[in-house]
């Protein structure tokens, strides 16, 4: 066994729990708690004329009910405004229940506490709620129209319109040899984790204390949110993130208005309260993600080379803005991909529609981005008659280029500067990996067998571990244990497994020996969250900086004892020796009794310790003036900017021309996100990645009617990929490490999604040769589409044509 | 409506073990292994019986335990992930070849999909090998078949057909 375990594969040490029933998820904790179940809004638009209760107050069981009328102080305003911003001019957030209106289907109206679900849910039907149904807007283009307002008060629907422009567009497009313009769409889709919301809360009357367990993503922010809407001093408040299954982005919003009601209900009843989120509630009261128009204008050379590019899209926030414009922002920076692009506008039209709200899923925007650059590649190409892969070629930022200032400012208010890199070298290895010059007899030979075979490709440049920052404390304890804890949370990701081969690597002891904690804030009280594929990245590198700091004292301690310098000393499988110097010793668990004066002999590592312990100078502090006792570190990470990875996927599909089924038959990925720690994770995450943007390429989409109902709120009808519908996938790796941070790691969360939608977008074009530009895409609206007699028909295929080939 | 006119009784034999619970009739079979009976290791991913997350065993065969009332197994078997492992009659475990193949294979993230995957699985291969088919090379629609019905957000389920093959060689290899 060695503890140089950066970069290896090591298998999770999650897995011992969750293979065999032991995870402990929200709803299997509390089995005697009181269940809340709630009364939603069942029209997109409404004003409540009346709540009337009385029919389920007679059921059995039945605990409390509230309503609007029953939240006061801070609980009765509205939520918060996570991250406001200047351009987000007209930003509207919910009440925890709903305050005498509702804007979409699903709102929470009102909350029943019972002693159990099942009487939960019979109080809630029996409660009669009046409504005044208003007019509804749904879709980005309603709302653009604006001849219905969502918010009386916003009349055009427009929350933030945000705007960057990095040189003079109009005249460079005015200057530019070739120019085009085209409009296209994507659909909504969302995270759907297999585990729902839930929020479990208890009151402990006596230490007049409370704590709450949360599906969440940022338990540290969930803390201070009920802390100040319950007006409770933080430290009366504790908040642990259990084992969550799956997040994808959705349970990093918060507070949740479920996550400030069970709590308030737990205090005033004295009592536990839980509420768990079913499946229908997800769908229509959860958050959704992706919708946009995109009006795109480029300029090009003869050569392809993009010499501007203006794009103005629309994005579909939904009913509220509690996370302000983060999705419409990273849309806007992460477009340009890995291009180096000489003039650059972007407006994106963030407007409300009554819909659930729009917050980040995996991607967060960027797969948005993505089609819109990848896509006007792909335009430029077929317009030269160039191959698609050789435009891209030539716009690609070179390796000599870095760091690259793109003169943008990402989500986290620093300049978008891309740290390292290389571009090129993604595309030969993608080329190579799926057979791109092969194509065309791939083609001939689907061709042979009735089918229509095509081929796309997109690449992207991902924005990932965003600060401010994480933090990280490493103890090792008497034991010899060794305790790790970082404030983010975790959702699957393995950074049990991760963080603890980190400190095994940075420390010197065998994994077996660490525990780690996440997202328990009684354990790390500060903390950011888990999303923008920043975990590894920014609590890794704390995570490694803490052990570092315990590595130092470690052998400070240890030079004293040995009587050597601690330059010359070396932890190795937990035992501190002196260099090439056998013998001369000393476990680290020994070190870690003698870094506390105070030793009681609880234990035999205590008894043991005294051998080693050294009487210290009468006319100094046992304690030295900047120590402290114990053997432990809290460090923090805190980048200067974010760190880039990076990657090009390349899609084959075969089309079935009698019923326009899409088949997609290979899929290739290569992929950069700097060292890797476990490469086995990251493959397991480009492995979910693409499967989610398969799905959104080809089959999920949230089906709103007009009048504002999901008509397809449950997993029967909403089309998430069985292992039926996802390709298998050939993966090559590239490592360009980060020079920003001391492991040279960028994250790896959210790559696999990212170019989904534009590659097999791409490919579905390349195979019928008429233009798609509404994603995602059906069977039936593949077969609408080649039917139409207005479709537009690639410059591709009518060459194709020209020379015999079936297009 | 009172609960208690309609309580119920039954017995059921869940992993190998008599059990005793007074359930209302419209008790869920999911809600009372994990709510009366404290298995907790089976999951409720959307109670409409698409995901399979909370299948279970009944009599062998994989079931959707949010899809059956609890008075409906009165009197049968039920085995959930819970019961997958056995005893190694010395007071530990040893697990399931399937179980050690997910973990081997990484067919797993956040985990809540897995017990029904893993159940499912379990009874797959155990059924191939009561067919006399244990030593047949294991196809691909075979493995289609065992995983096809459960619903996974984290894997994209390369990971989970690879455990199939590993759990399927252990099995041919004569594993438990």
């Amino acid at each position: 066994m060695t503890t140089k375990l950066f970069g290896e594969p090591v298998r999770r040490r999650e897995d011992a729990r969750l293979i065999v029933g032991k995870g402990r998820y929200l709803d299997d904790i509390g089995h005697t708690a009181r269940a809340a179940a709630f009364v939603r809004s069942p029209h997109a638009h409404a004003r409540i004329t009346d709540i009337d209760v009385e029919g389920a107050l007679d059921v059995e069981g039945l605990v409390a009910i509230y309503t609007y009328e029953d939240l006061t102080g801070p609980m009765a305003e509205p939520l918060p405004v996570l991250i406001p911003h200047p351009q987000l001019h007209a930003p509207r957030t919910g009440y925890p229940l709903a305050n005498g209106e509702v804007n979409h289907v699903g709102e929470p109206i009102v909350m029943v506490v019972a002693t159990d679900r099942y009487v939960a849910e019979d109080a809630a039907e029996r409660i009669q709620v009046s409504y005044e149904e208003l007019p509804v807007v749904v879709g980005v283009d309603a709302a653009r129209a604006a001849t219905v307002a969502v918010h009386e008060d916003i009349p055009d629907n427009v929350a933030a319109r945000h705007h960057q422009e990095t040189a003079d567009v109009d005249a460079a497009l005015a200057a530019s040899p070739h120019t085009l313009e085209f409009t296209q769409y994507i659909e909504r889709s969302a995270c759907m984790p297999m585990e729902g919301k839930g929020v479990h809360a208890r009151w402990d009357a006596d230490d007049a204390s409370l704590r709450v367990y949360t599906s969440t993503q940022a338990s540290t922010s969930v803390r201070a949110a009920i802390a100040a809407k319950l007006e409770l001093s933080l430290d009366a408040v504790e908040v642990i993130a259990p084992d969550v299954g799956g997040g994808f982005g959705v349970k990093i919003v918060h507070p949740w208005p479920e996550e400030l009601l069970v709590p308030m209900a737990a205090i005033a009843l004295q009592t536990e309260v839980k509420w768990t989120e079913d499946r229908r509630e997800h769908f229509i009261g959860s958050a959704h993600e992706r919708q946009q128009r995109q009006e795109i204008r480029v300029g090009y050379d003869d050569e392809g080379r993009v010499t501007a590019l203006d794009v103005h899209a629309w994005h579909d926030n939904g009913a509220y803005t509690p996370y302000g414009i983060i999705v419409p922002i990273v849309t806007a920076t992460q477009l340009v991909g890995p291009y180096a692009i000489p003039a650059y506008r972007v407006v994106v039209e963030s407007v409300y529609t009554n819909t659930v709200i729009v917050t980040p899923y995996r991607g967060a925007g960027r797969p948005q981005g993505c089609y819109a650059m990848e896509r006007t590649m792909d335009r430029i190409a077929d317009a030269l008659g160039l191959d698609r892969a050789l435009v891209r070629e030539r716009n690609l930022i070179t390796p000599d280029q870095f760091p690259y200032d793109h003169r943008l400012t990402f989500q986290d208010g620093r300049p978008v500067i891309y740290d390292s890199g290389d571009y090129p070298g993604l595309l030969a290895k993608l080329r190579a990996l799926v057979g791109w010059e092969q194509a065309e007899t791939l083609r001939a030979d689907a061709a042979g067998r009735g089918k229509l075979l095509g081929i796309g490709m997109a690449m992207y440049v991902e924005g990932t571990g965003p600060g401010p920052y994480e933090g990280g404390h490493v103890q090792v304890l008497g034991s010899g244990k060794v305790l790790v804890s970082t404030g983010l949370t975790s959702q699957g990701q393995g950074h049990e497994t991760v963080f603890a081969q980190i400190v095994a690597s940075e420390l010197g002891v065998p994994i077996e020996d660490i525990e780690v904690t996440t997202g328990d804030t009684r354990r790390f009280g500060y903390a950011v969250g888990t999303f923008a594929s920043r975990a590894a990245v920014m609590s890794g590198n704390a995570i490694a900086l803490a052990a570092r700091g315990v590595k130092e004292k470690a052998l400070r301690i240890a030079a004293d004892v040995l009587e050597a310098d601690p330059g010359d000393l070396e932890i190795d499988e937990g035992v501190v020796q002196v260099k090439g110097t056998p013998g001369a010793s000393i476990p680290l668990r020994t070190v870690a009794v003698l870094s506390n004066p105070l030793r009681y002999a609880f234990d035999e590592a205590a008894k043991q310790a005294t051998q080693f312990a050294r009487q210290g100078s009468d006319d100094k502090p046992p304690v030295a003036e900047g120590d402290a006792p114990g053997l432990e570190h809290r460090d923090y990470y805190s980048p200067i900017r974010s760190t880039f990875a990076s990657g090009a996927h390349a899609a084959i599909v075969e089309i079935d021309p009698a019923t326009w089924e899409i088949d997609v038959v290979k899929y290739a990925v290569v992929h950069d996100c700097g060292n890797v720690v476990n490469p086995m994770i990251v493959e397991g995450q480009v492995h979910g990645g693409v499967a989610q943007g398969v799905g959104g390429a080809l089959y999920e989409r949230m089906a709103y009617d007009a009048d504002g109902q999901l008509q397809n709120a449950s997993f029967m009808d909403f089309l998430m990929p069985y292992a039926s519908e996802v390709p298998d996938i050939d993966i090559d790796h590239q490592e360009t490490p980060s020079p920003l941070n001391p492991l040279g790691i960028k994250g790896a969360g959210e790559a696999g999604v990212i170019p989904g939608t534009a590659a097999i977008a791409s490919a579905i074009e390349d195979a019928v040769g008429r233009r798609i530009s509404a994603m995602p895409i059906s069977p039936t609206e593949l077969y609408d589409l080649v039917r139409a007699p207005d479709t537009e028909r690639t410059a591709a295929s009518r060459r194709r044509e020209g020379t015999g080939a079936m297009a | 409506m009172s609960s208690v006119d309609t309580d119920r009784t039954i017995t059921v034999t869940v992993n190998g073990v008599p059990r005793e619970a007074t359930v209302p009739a419209r008790r869920l079979l999911s809600d009372a292994l994990r709510h009366d009976l404290g298995l907790t290791g089976t999951h409720v991913g959307c109670e409409h019986g698409v995901c399979g997350a909370c299948t279970v065993l009944v009599d062998g065969d994989p079931v959707r335990s949010c899809l059956l009332l609890a008075v409906q197994v009165d009197g049968h078997e039920v085995t959930t992930v819970e019961g997958l492992a056995r005893d190694d009659g010395q007071g530990g475990q040893v697990l399931h070849p399937v179980q050690e193949a997910f973990r081997e294979c990484h067919a797993l993230q956040c985990g809540f999909c897995t017990p029904g995957f893993l159940v499912t699985i379990a009874a797959g291969l155990e059924k191939r090998a009561a067919d006399g088919k244990a030593t047949a090379e294991l196809t691909e629609d075979e493995v289609d078949d065992m995983v096809g019905g459960n619903l996974c957000r984290c894997t994209g389920y390369a990971n989970i057909k690879k455990a199939v093959h590993h759990a399927a060689a252990a099995m041919k290899d004569g594993a438990p």
